[in-house]
Order: structure tokens, then C-alpha cells, then sequence
């Protein structure tokens, strides 16, 4: 299958807005995803991701702002005219019609000569690996099945650009790291632009070129998995993106950075924001480690085995939860000493 | 989603049919009911000048409480007596999976998708044969033909629905059957038996063929009694007819309104679908 | 050594057989008596006429156009309702089932099913009558110079299945499209599809078993059509029903067997029609108009 070429070079969303009544569910989202980009839009429940890549794709009018695709302002014009290609949470597979139909259901609405509908869906049935199954009725393939015949459908069309609604979430944990594979694979392959909608920060972290976090409708973090991953510049992104340990402390100034107080004991850390007075620690449970005379002192409440090492819960003089990992074997009961780096204590403000 | 202009005409078009029918369905019953009120309606938009006088007719001459008694008792007789077999029935085929119960369902199944006049006849024919017809006991018994299998297959989701734990906890402390029933079914039964009881009876207020071809002089519940009333349309001043149409509309429509407190719209008009 | 055989009790209760199953018992009975029997007990009336061989009731009734004629009478009513209420039905669900606040509008709709086929012959006979308001309406407005005749004749009993019947047929048809997924939709959209062909391409085949069964039921309503027949029709001439035939046979002739033959008649017409729909049914796909998992 050709690899996408179409004259397109970046799709723009520019203050676009979304209100449901009193509801503001999308406020001022500005974004510009270039050709050949896998964009991640990712968020808490109800943050607005889904409603951002319905009003993309035309399901949804925007309440205001624009959308442009090069110079073509698209933001007035229906679904059925914008060309993208969508796959959604649940298939949405027509259940009446076999695997090559739905394939097939894009181009035929395109009036494609015959012989070329059939090439092209071959050669889609082909790319996601589902040759033989081409005659079944959905109902009769299981749901990763079901989704690569979706992908295959969003695809077949080339279109400039391919929106993802939680693909993946319906589909047991196994399947889903198989798939993320596939989605890999694909996009590797042919080069469409992406914009991938997910809760699952992993699961961004390992198909995007670029995330947005989205909380609350607004847009509050963009950049790549690895910025997001170390440097989120805000408690609430870091709290999304895994910092499990969020501790509220007393700032001083220290040198180049802060020093803080976590659980009774005093770290060093990296303000990210301006900070005076009340601040918000955040740390990674895998930045905390058991250290010997480090300056933490707690009681571990709970030990998990992950089999490489183990994620365990402990509980500080004042009564503080931290989350961490320990290599060496530990159980409940034990007394840690824990410590991070000073570059892996981020500070922010209360 | 967007919408082009041949897309909102269309969209016009079937709202303007469905205005249409709504407003003449609405002005029908406005009419009937203005005729009822009225002195003289003979070529003028409104009757010249109102009156209660035709409702005190039906209610004197033309023997309306012995009407209304009749129906009240014909539908509390079959309300009741279709909740009392329909109920631990619908229990029994939702909570036991015999062999035959495929058969047995669709025995429940037909006299509702059957209509009233095709078995209504060779019904009346029995039931004539076994002195019956012309009898309270007679109407009674041929409305409770569609009552029955109604409330059943109104009841069956409603049980469906109650945890079977909660009955097998009951069980393990000691309920029998019936104190199973009596204190822990009904009691969470109690909204779906109050859908099916209602709908039941506005269907049998309703329910026109099986009484007429059942039913005696004095046997005759208030639909039936309408109809021989506009039936005989020359005999009977008009506007006493609708009087007693009006009487018939809101004895319905006060009970449909009843049920729909409990009940969808929908569910008075569909039935298990397979 | 042989095992104990378990109870008989307890074998039965695993085949699901036991005192709750015999709840069921009051309700079959029922049933059977005064349902399944008097509909075998008509059929062999039907066979033992007040005179002639055992098929005389059916000689009869196709020998004599009186009667074998309501059969084209009654299905010339029957089929335009029917299609009319089913084809209806589906354009205006489609539309409803984008509205929010439906409540209002499918109440109003349930009134005349409530109401019934006599109320509704009243109100047709109030409200279309030559100095009704419908037909002053219409003299007012200038469309017509006298009157419309719309009742005692064809037109009276049309109006009256189409008041009665396309609600229920309504109901039904919005019930199965509000069955269908919407992101079925969504995708067709996607996909390019205008609202035509996602109508044409994807909604109708996933409702066509629901329309196949909601056309089953509207026709033997439709065709079982009795008092309005009589009251806003012409029950002598052109409404003659065939559940007038049956009615007169039973009611005025006293003739119960020819009565019952006519019953028979009319429940085999029903039957051809509903094999022959919902036997097209079964070609079509019947599977979950969703798609899959989600």
C-alpha cells in the first residue's frame, strides 16, 4: 500500500472551544499537528480528549475557534467531507456487512472503479494481517480482530489524517500491548498523520512523537514522551503522568533550588514554578529509593512483588504515604530509608 | 452533525406531517368534546350556547351508572385475577428453565399477537355453548384472555431484574415459599406490578371486541355501550353521544396518565420482542 | 456397589421442576382452555355445517361473492394502512430520536391507541362531518367548494387505522432505530457517507428484521378492522370487512358454524401474510445492530 502522500501538511486547531450549555468542556485548544505525526491526546476522565477529537473530526461543531487543514478552513464543514479516517472505542464495524465490506464502505461511497476497491481492500486486509478473514461477518472475530478491521477501514482511503478514539481500551491487557504494537507497525508504515486519544499515559508514552495533556478542557502540557516523562510543568500533569508522591511542604530558597520537607525529613529539589512559602512536592515512586542513611525514615505498610523488584507503600513519622521501589527484597513491617535525587524532586507551587 | 438544505427540508416536511396529525388528533377530541357541551351545534364554528344537560341525560336515561359499575367491576375482576395467576407465573418462567418452556412461552405469546376478533369469535362461541355469554362471568373471563399473558410478559423483566441472591439469602434463613413471596418479591416487585396492573387496565377499559361479542344487556362495560350508542347515531341526539364519549375518554385518560407515572409510553405498545 | 440413585425430587429440580414451576400451571390452563380450545374447537366446527359434507362452510363462503369478496375487500383496506403506518413510521422515528425531551410527543401518540378504534370513529364522526371543523376549515380556506366526504365510506376507515395504528407502528420502529448504535453512524459519516446513503446503506438493513416484524403485527391489526368498519365506514358495500362476515354469520344468522369457518379463514389470511414477512425476515441479518464489544 502506497504510503500516504497527500499535499497535506499540518492540520491546526486554533482557540477552539466546546461548550455543552453551561458546560465548558473545551477552552481555547490551539494545536498544529504536521504530516506524518503521532499526536497523543491524553487527560483524566472527562478532561475533553474525546470531545477534541469529535469536533476534529466534525462530529461536533465548535462552539468557537477554528480548525484548518493547510489553508482550508474545515471547521464548518460536515464529517462526511473532511476525509479523515476514524477508528472508535467500541469498532463501530457494520455488524450487516463482511470484513471486506466495511472495508470496502469508504470507497464505496467514493464511486471507486471496482477493480480498485478490490486491490486497495486486499491490500489494507493485507497490511493488518487479516488475509484469511476477509468474508467473516464481525460478530464472528474476537476484538482485537475487530479493531485491526477498523484500523484497516480508517486507512483504506489514505486519508490525511487518522483519528483514534481509546482504541485500545476495550481490549484485555495482553491484546492491548499486541496492538499498541500494530499501531506502531502501521504508522511506521504508511506515515499518516496520527491524533491518538487515550487515559492511558503509557500507552502515549510509547506511540507518541508528541503528547497533550489535557485537564479540565484546557490545555495544560505539550511536548515529547520523554519531557512529559521527567519534567511536567505542573502538579496537576505531574499527577497525571505517574508522580504518585504529591506532598505538600514548606519552600526555602537552597542554593540553585528548594529545599522541602517530605515526611519529617528535609530533600533538595527543582522548583518548576515559582515558589515562596506552600509548595507541592511531586516524585516519582521509581525516583524513591531504598538508601542507606538516607533521609527519610518510614515503615513499609505494604510490599508488592513485581518479580524484577517490588513496589512497596511506607509510612512516615507524620503519617505520610510514599510510593517506591525497591530492588532489594522488603516486606511490611521493615523500617527504609529513602531518598531521591535532587533533580527528581520537583517543586511546585500549592 | 451539519446540515445541508435539502437535508433541513426534509426535516421541515415530516415535523409539518407530524404537527398535522398531532393537531387534528387534538381537534378531533377538542370537538367532540365542545358537541357535549353544547345547546345547538349546527352550522356555526362554536355551539350556540353550552349546557350540562346531555351529561345529566347519560347519566339518567340512558343508564349510565349501571355502565360505569359494570366496567369497574369487569376490570377490577380482571386486574385482580390477572395479578394473581400472572405474577407467581411470570416469577416461574423467569426463575426456572424446564423443558417445555419454549412451548409454554409461546403460548403466552399468542393471544397477545393474535387479535381480539380472530379468536374472539370461536371464543364466543364457547363460551355461548357453555352458557356463559351474555354473563358478567362471560366478559370476565374472555378479557382476561389477553390480560393474562400480558401481565406475565410484562412482569417476566421486571423479575429478571431482582438479584436471584437476594432470594437465596432469604432462603438460607429460612423462608418458605410463600413468606418468600409475600416479604421479599412483592415488596421489590411491587413497580413492575403496578406498571402491568395499570396497563392491563387501561387495555381492558379499552378493549372493545371481546366484550361486544361476549357481553349481555346488562353485561356491557362503557366502550361497548359507546359503540351502541353511535351505532344507533339516529335515535340518540348526537351531543349525548359525545357526552358519553367524553365520559369514556376521561375515564381512559386518567388511568393511562396514572401509568405513565410508572411506565414508558413505549411499553404499552411493545411486546417481548425476539 | 451400586450408587444411590439421587431422589426423584432432586432430579426434577435440576431439569428446573419443582413447586415454583407450578406456578405456571393456573396460567397454562388458562390459556389452553380459552384460547387454544376454542380456536380447536372452531376449527372442527367449522367442519360440522348445519348442512352439507364437512367442507359446506367453505363452499359456501367462496361461492358467494358477499362473503368471498370481503377477502379483497378487507386486504384493499388492510395493505395501504399497513404500508402507510410502517413507511411513516420510519422517517419520522428517525427524527424523533434526535430529540431530547420525547416524552411529550410519544405520550400524545399513545392517546389514541388508549382511546381505541369506537372513540376515535366518534371523534372522526364529530370532527369530519360535512359542518365539522374540519370541512369548514377547508371551505374557509378556499381549497374546496363543498364538503369532503371522508366518512361512511373507504376514506373514514383509512383515516381511523392510520389515527389508530400509526402511533403503534411509531413506537415500534423508534424503539428498534433508538436499538441501533449511533457510532454506526458516526463511522458512515467518517466514511463519507451523507445522511442518505448511512440511511440507505446502513440503518435500513440493521432495522429491516425489526420493520419485517413491526409490518407483521400493523397488518393483523389492520386487517381484523371491525366496529370502525362499521361505524365511519360502509359496512354494507365497499368496508364489508371480513370480521363483519363473521360477526353477521355468528351474531345475526346464528350460524356458528359457518361463523367459525369464517374465523378460520381470516386467521389463515394473517398467517400466510406473517410466514410470508417474517419469512423474508430470516434471509436478512438478525444478529445485535451494534458492533461488537463497547
Amino acid at each position: 500500500m502506497a504510503i500516504v502522500s497527500r499535499d497535506f501538511r499540518e492540520l491546526r486547531l486554533d482557540g477552539v472551544c466546546r461548550s455543552f450549555g453551561q458546560m465548558h468542556a473545551l477552552t481555547d485548544i490551539t494545536l498544529a499537528v504536521g504530516r506524518g505525526e503521532f499526536v497523543a491526546l491524553v487527560g483524566p476522565s472527562g478532561c475533553g480528549k474525546s470531545t477534541a477529537l469529535n469536533c476534529i473530526a466534525g462530529l461536533l461543531q465548535v462552539s468557537a475557534g477554528r480548525i484548518w487543514l493547510d489553508e482550508r478552513r474545515i471547521d464548518d464543514t460536515g464529517p462526511e467531507d473532511r476525509g479523515f479516517g476514524m477508528v472508535f472505542q467500541n469498532y463501530a464495524l457494520f455488524p450487516h456487512m463482511s470484513v471486506r465490506r466495511n472495508i470496502a464502505f469508504g470507497l464505496a461511497t467514493q464511486h471507486r472503479p471496482k477493480a480498485e476497491i478490490t486491490r486497495r481492500v486486499e491490500e489494507a486486509l493485507a497490511l493488518v494481517r487479516l488475509g484469511a478473514h476477509g468474508d467473516k461477518l464481525p460478530g464472528q472475530l474476537s476484538g482485537g480482530q475487530q479493531q485491526r478491521v477498523a484500523i484497516a477501514r480508517a486507512v483504506v482511503v489514505e486519508p490525511p489524517l487518522v483519528l483514534m478514539d481509546e482504541p485500545l481500551s476495550n481490549l484485555d491487557a495482553k491484546l492491548r500491548l499486541e496492538m499498541r504494537a500494530e499501531i506502531r507497525r502501521i504508522h511506521a508504515m504508511l506515515g499518516c498523520s496520527t491524533v491518538y486519544v487515550t487515559h492511558d499515559q503509557e500507552e502515549a508514552l510509547s506511540l507518541a512523537d508528541r503528547i497533550v495533556v489535557l485537564i479540565d478542557g484546557r490545555m495544560r502540557q505539550v511536548g515529547t514522551p520523554e519531557e512529559l516523562y521527567t519534567a511536567p510543568s505542573s502538579r496537576d500533569v505531574a499527577e497525571f503522568m505517574g508522580y504518585r508522591n504529591l506532598v505538600t511542604s514548606r519552600a526555602e530558597p537552597d542554593g540553585n533550588g528548594v529545599a522541602v520537607t517530605v515526611a519529617g525529613a528535609r530533600l533538595k529539589g527543582t522548583p518548576f514554578e515559582a515558589v515562596g512559602g506552600e509548595a507541592v512536592v511531586a516524585i516519582r515512586p521509581d525516583d524513591l529509593r531504598p538508601t542507606p542513611g538516607g533521609p527519610i525514615l518510614a515503615k513499609v505498610e505494604i510490599a508488592e512483588y513485581h518479580g524484577r523488584d517490588f513496589y512497596a507503600v511506607a509510612r512516615g513519622p507524620d503519617g505520610t504515604d510514599l510510593y517506591f521501589r525497591s530492588d532489594e527484597r522488603i516486606k511490611a513491617g521493615d523500617e527504609v530509608r529513602l531518598d531521591a535525587a535532587p533533580s527528581r524532586v520537583l517543586v511546585y507551587a500549592a | 452533525m451539519h446540515r445541508g438544505l435539502s437535508e433541513r427540508l426534509w426535516a421541515i416536511a415530516i415535523w409539518a406531517v407530524v404537527l398535522f396529525f398531532v393537531v387534528n388528533l387534538l381537534a378531533m377530541i377538542a370537538a367532540v368534546t365542545v358537541d357535549s357541551f353544547g345547546t345547538r351545534w349546527f352550522n356555526t364554528w362554536l355551539p350556540a350556547g353550552f349546557t350540562g344537560q346531555w351529561y345529566a341525560m347519560v347519566w339518567n336515561e340512558f343508564g349510565l351508572p349501571a355502565i360505569l359499575w359494570v366496567t369497574v367491576e369487569v376490570v377490577g375482576a380482571v386486574v385482580l385475577i390477572s395479578g394473581l395467576i400472572g405474577v407467581p407465573a411470570a416469577y416461574a418462567m423467569a426463575r426456572r428453565n424446564f423443558p417445555g418452556k419454549q412451548a409454554v412461552m409461546l403460548l403466552f405469546l399468542l393471544p397477545l399477537l393474535v387479535p381480539p376478533i380472530t379468536y374472539g369469535i370461536p371464543l364466543a362461541t364457547v363460551l355461548y355453548r357453555a352458557h356463559l355469554a351474555g354473563t358478567m362471568n362471560g366478559v370476565i373471563l374472555a378479557n382476561l384472555v389477553p390480560a393474562l399473558p400480558f401481565v406475565i410478559l410484562v412482569m417476566i423483566p421486571f423479575v429478571e431484574q431482582i438479584d436471584p441472591r437476594v432470594e437465596a439469602a432469604a432462603r438460607v434463613f429460612g423462608a418458605g415459599t410463600f413468606r418468600l413471596f409475600v416479604q421479599v418479591l412483592v415488596p421489590l416487585l411491587t413497580p413492575g406490578i403496578l406498571a402491568a396492573l395499570l396497563l392491563v387496565l387501561v387495555r381492558t377499559i379499552a378493549m372493545f371486541e371481546l366484550t361486544f361479542l361476549t357481553a349481555g344487556t346488562d353485561s356491557q362495560t362503557l366502550v361497548v355501550a359507546l359503540y351502541y350508542a353511535v351505532f344507533a347515531a339516529g335515535v340518540r341526539p348526537n351531543q349525548s353521544i359525545d357526552a358519553m364519549a367524553v365520559v369514556y375518554m376521561v375515564t381512559t385518560l386518567i388511568w393511562l396518565l396514572i401509568a405513565l407515572r410508572f411506565v414508558n409510553p413505549t411499553q404499552i405498545v411493545t411486546r417481548a420482542k425476539q | 456397589m451400586r450408587q444411590a440413585r439421587p431422589p426423584l425430587r432432586w432430579r426434577l429440580r435440576e431439569m428446573g421442576l419443582d413447586g415454583v414451576t407450578l406456578l405456571v400451571v393456573p396460567g397454562v390452563l388458562f390459556v389452553l382452555a380459552l384460547f387454544i380450545y376454542p380456536f380447536v374447537y372452531g376449527l372442527v366446527l367449522s367442519f360440522h355445517p348445519k348442512q352439507g359434507g364437512a367442507w359446506a362452510n367453505y363452499v359456501t363462503f367462496f361461492s358467494n361473492p358477499y362473503l368471498y369478496n370481503t377477502i379483497s375487500t378487507t386486504l384493499g383496506i388492510a395493505i395501504p394502512a399497513t404500508l402507510i403506518n410502517v413507511v411513516a413510521s420510519v422517517p419520522v422515528a428517525m427524527r424523533v430520536r434526535l430529540m431530547k425531551r420525547q416524552r411529550l410527543l410519544t405520550t400524545i401518540l399513545v392517546i389514541p391507541i388508549t382511546l381505541g378504534t369506537v372513540m376515535v370513529a366518534e371523534g372522526l364522526l364529530t370532527f369530519l362531518g360535512p359542518r365539522g371543523w374540519f370541512n369548514r376549515l377547508l371551505l374557509l380556506s378556499g381549497l374546496v367548494s363543498s364538503p369532503v366526504g371522508l366518512l361512511h365510506n373507504y376514506w373514514g376507515v383509512m383515516l381511523s387505522l392510520v389515527i389508530t395504528g400509526f402511533p403503534f407502528t411509531f413506537l415500534l420502529t423508534l424503539s428498534y432505530v433508538t436499538g441501533i448504535d449511533p457510532s454506526l453512524e458516526h463511522a458512515g459519516a467518517m466514511l463519507g457517507a451523507r445522511a442518505r446513503q448511512r440511511f440507505f446503506r446502513i440503518i435500513l438493513p440493521l432495522l429491516a428484521p425489526g420493520l419485517a416484524i413491526t409490518l407483521a403485527l400493523a397488518f393483523v391489526q389492520a386487517f381484523t378492522v371491525f366496529p370502525s368498519a362499521i361505524l365511519v365506514g360502509q359496512p354494507q358495500g365497499t368496508t364489508r370487512v371480513i370480521s363483519i362476515a363473521a360477526y353477521q354469520a355468528a351474531f345475526e344468522q346464528y350460524d356458528y358454524s359457518l361463523a367459525s369457518a369464517i374465523a378460520m379463514l381470516m386467521a389463515l389470511v394473517q398467517v400466510v401474510i406473517i410466514v410470508l414477512l417474517l419469512g423474508g425476515r430470516s434471509l436478512l441479518f438478525r444478529g445485535p445492530a451494534s458492533s461488537g464489544k463497547g
